[in-house]
């Protein structure tokens, strides 16, 4: 089948999903934590009826109105790419994936578009009470509706609770609950919201130091960055303990992109974690990847502690899961390939006995199909049957490297940052630690490189699945012209540059005006 | 109840009309919606399998075929 595929509709179908879900991601964190951080200041302001408290909500509220309204529907564009693009893949994944999507879009539906117009027009209109509630339903409205986004995108990654139908060509749900707290739903749920909220703890912060740098509203300023600097703090430790956590679930079920991530070439026990590192590519006739590493600075036995919890626990790298190791029962590429093959082949009689109404055939394939050891031993590696190449298997190692490597000693950045933020706030030394404010200032764009490495971490590392051994995303994409998708693909570049100027050009109108006398 | 429905009306109503930089915001949405809905979705954006097929039994046929080719 991939010999047939028009490789460049690959490539142009996966840029343009990845320029529509990153120009989309950089609208949706800032959402996620901001409505949190204002539901906060709200709270302080409905218990000390301090209107300096409504003043500072009103001020961030409507920063997160903005950001809000610009990007409000960006995401259903991916849904249009679906069911263009990649029409194999969105029958493929039935119910499994419309299931979540739609309880989002009713979710996202009344909670966000009936709260979020008392949050707006209610200050006078409603008690204070009525209106701290509808800013909290907003908050966890929002928080919601990406929640179920998540849960979609993590069963891509670690695929439960369903069973493939081969009369529909179709996976049907078998346990809505598997789907919805697989540990890798939980673990990119908690890691993905508690992202966003550094992130907006670090716009509240760097706008707020730019308001001390100019010695405005100076009250307003160090109110709002001991909000969020508190909240941001927490946030961040808790990004990277599920981190952590999602990253010991990925060892477990995406080994190869966790071999990607870490630059592990060769497995071992007790192996080493590559704390930095200048890679590259260097696939060799041999079939083993040899690591082209010019600069390593090593930690001995931590990533076996990462990965397993056991500082002498095996973890297996690129080249073992390439070639496997009968030892310890790892299988070869070359081996899953095989036995995907056969479930291809089994797949392909079954329809053929069917087409030819022979009935007793296809019973038989039927049953050989829904075998639970069938299932186990070839069904399991369904994807690996598109696949001719065992390298096609590896994903691109250095940009998964980076990706991960660039998130983490950004997130760790975040904690410092945040910890040294509040011991001036205080101290009440804010004011004179100007070189500070100036980096606070220029912080502000980094949470967004973080949020968008993680993202590439996440999935070009699981490349080339779209639905992790099982659908190769080679086999995912439409039969359309790949011309079709790159005029969209710039169309898309053009709305979404124009959205992200008018968001930044507003944004900064809004932010020099500051925050009203009165909170009106 | 009639109170309330005339609150709810007037939240709107009010809220819509005293707007100042949210009108801006509106303009920016519904241009987006309609490059959206009416642009891309209506010319560039068809579902293959919808267009292509008329029964989900031939749609289903169709990927399929493609899994096994």
């Amino acid at each position: 089948m991939i010999d047939n595929v028009d490789l460049s509709l690959v490539d142009w179908s996966r840029a343009q999903f990845a320029l529509t879900a990153m120009y989309h991601w950089l609208f949706v964190p800032l959402t996620l934590g901001l409505s949190f951080i204002v539901a906060f200041m709200e709270t302080l302001y409905v218990k000390t009826g301090n209107p300096e408290w409504k003043r500072i909500t009103k001020f961030w509220m409507t920063l997160f109105g903005i950001n809000f309204a610009i990007g409000v529907a960006t995401g259903i564009i991916l849904e249009f790419e679906f069911g263009t693009n990649w029409s194999n893949y969105s029958w493929f994944v039935g119910d499994i994936f419309g299931a979540p999507l739609a309880i989002e879009g009713i979710m996202a539906f009344f909670l966000e578009s009936t709260f979020i117009a008392v949050m707006f027009f209610g200050w006078n209109k409603v008690s204070p009470k009525f209106h701290l509630t509808s800013t909290w339903l907003v908050a966890i409205g929002a928080n919601l509706s990406a929640l179920w986004i998540l849960v979609a995108n993590a069963w891509m990654q670690y695929p439960v609770g369903m069973h493939f139908n081969p009369d529909s060509a179709r996976n049907e749900m078998i346990n809505f609950w598997d789907v919805l707290f697989s540990p890798m739903a939980v673990f990119k749920f908690l890691h993905t919201i508690s992202s966003g909220f550094t992130m907006a703890s670090i716009f509240v912060v760097g706008i707020s130091a730019w308001f001390l740098l100019k010695k405005r509203d100076i009250l307003f300023a160090k109110r709002s960055i001991i909000v969020a600097a508190v909240f941001g703090l927490i946030s961040a430790l808790f990004t990277a303990t599920t981190g952590d956590s999602s990253a010991r679930f990925v060892a477990q079920k995406q080994p190869m992109k966790f071999a990607a991530f870490e630059g592990l070439y060769d497995g071992s026990h007790g192996a080493s974690l590559l704390a930095f590192g200048v890679i590259s590519n260097q696939p060799k006739a041999s079939g083993n990847y040899l690591p082209d590493i010019k600069i390593r600075v090593e930690i001995p036995n931590l990533l076996s502690y990462l990965a397993y919890l056991d500082l002498n626990a095996y973890v297996p790298g690129i080249n073992n899961l390439i070639n496997g190791d009968e030892k310890i029962g790892l299988l070869s590429a070359q081996e899953k390939i095989n036995r995907g093959k056969v479930a291809r082949n089994v797949l392909k009689a079954y329809k053929e006995a069917k087409e030819q109404k022979d009935l007793a055939v296809a019973d038989v394939l039927r049953t050989q199909f829904d075998d639970p050891k069938f299932q186990a031993n070839y069904f399991k590696y369904f994807g690996y049957g598109f696949l001719n190449d065992v390298n096609s298997l590896v994903p691109n190692v250095p940009l998964t490297f980076y990706s991960f490597h660039i998130m983490v000693i950004l997130g760790f950045y975040f904690i410092i940052f945040f910890v040294y933020m509040l011991i001036l706030a205080f101290k009440d030394n804010l004011e004179n630690k100007r070189k500070f404010l100036k980096l606070a200032v220029w912080t502000l764009p980094l949470p967004y490189i973080a949020e968008q490495a993680g993202w590439v971490l996440a999935e070009v590392g699981r490349q080339p699945w779209v639905i992790q051994d099982y659908l190769p995303t080679v086999a995912a994409v439409s039969q359309i012209e790949a011309s079709a998708v790159q005029i969209t693909f710039w169309l898309f570049a053009i709305v979404f540059t124009a959205l992200a100027i008018a968001e930044v050009s507003i944004m900064i109108k809004q932010i020099k005006l500051g925050p009203k006398e009165g909170g009106e | 109840m009639k109170n309330l429905l005339k609150n709810i009306f007037h939240l709107y109503y009010d809220g819509f009309r005293n707007m100042t930089l949210g009108k801006k915001l509106w303009v920016i949405i519904l241009i987006k919606l309609f490059v959206m809905f009416v642009i891309l979705k209506l010319f560039f954006f068809h579902d293959f399998l919808k267009d292509k097929f008329g029964t989900d039994k031939e749609r289903s046929n169709y990927v399929i075929e493609r899994l096994t080719r």
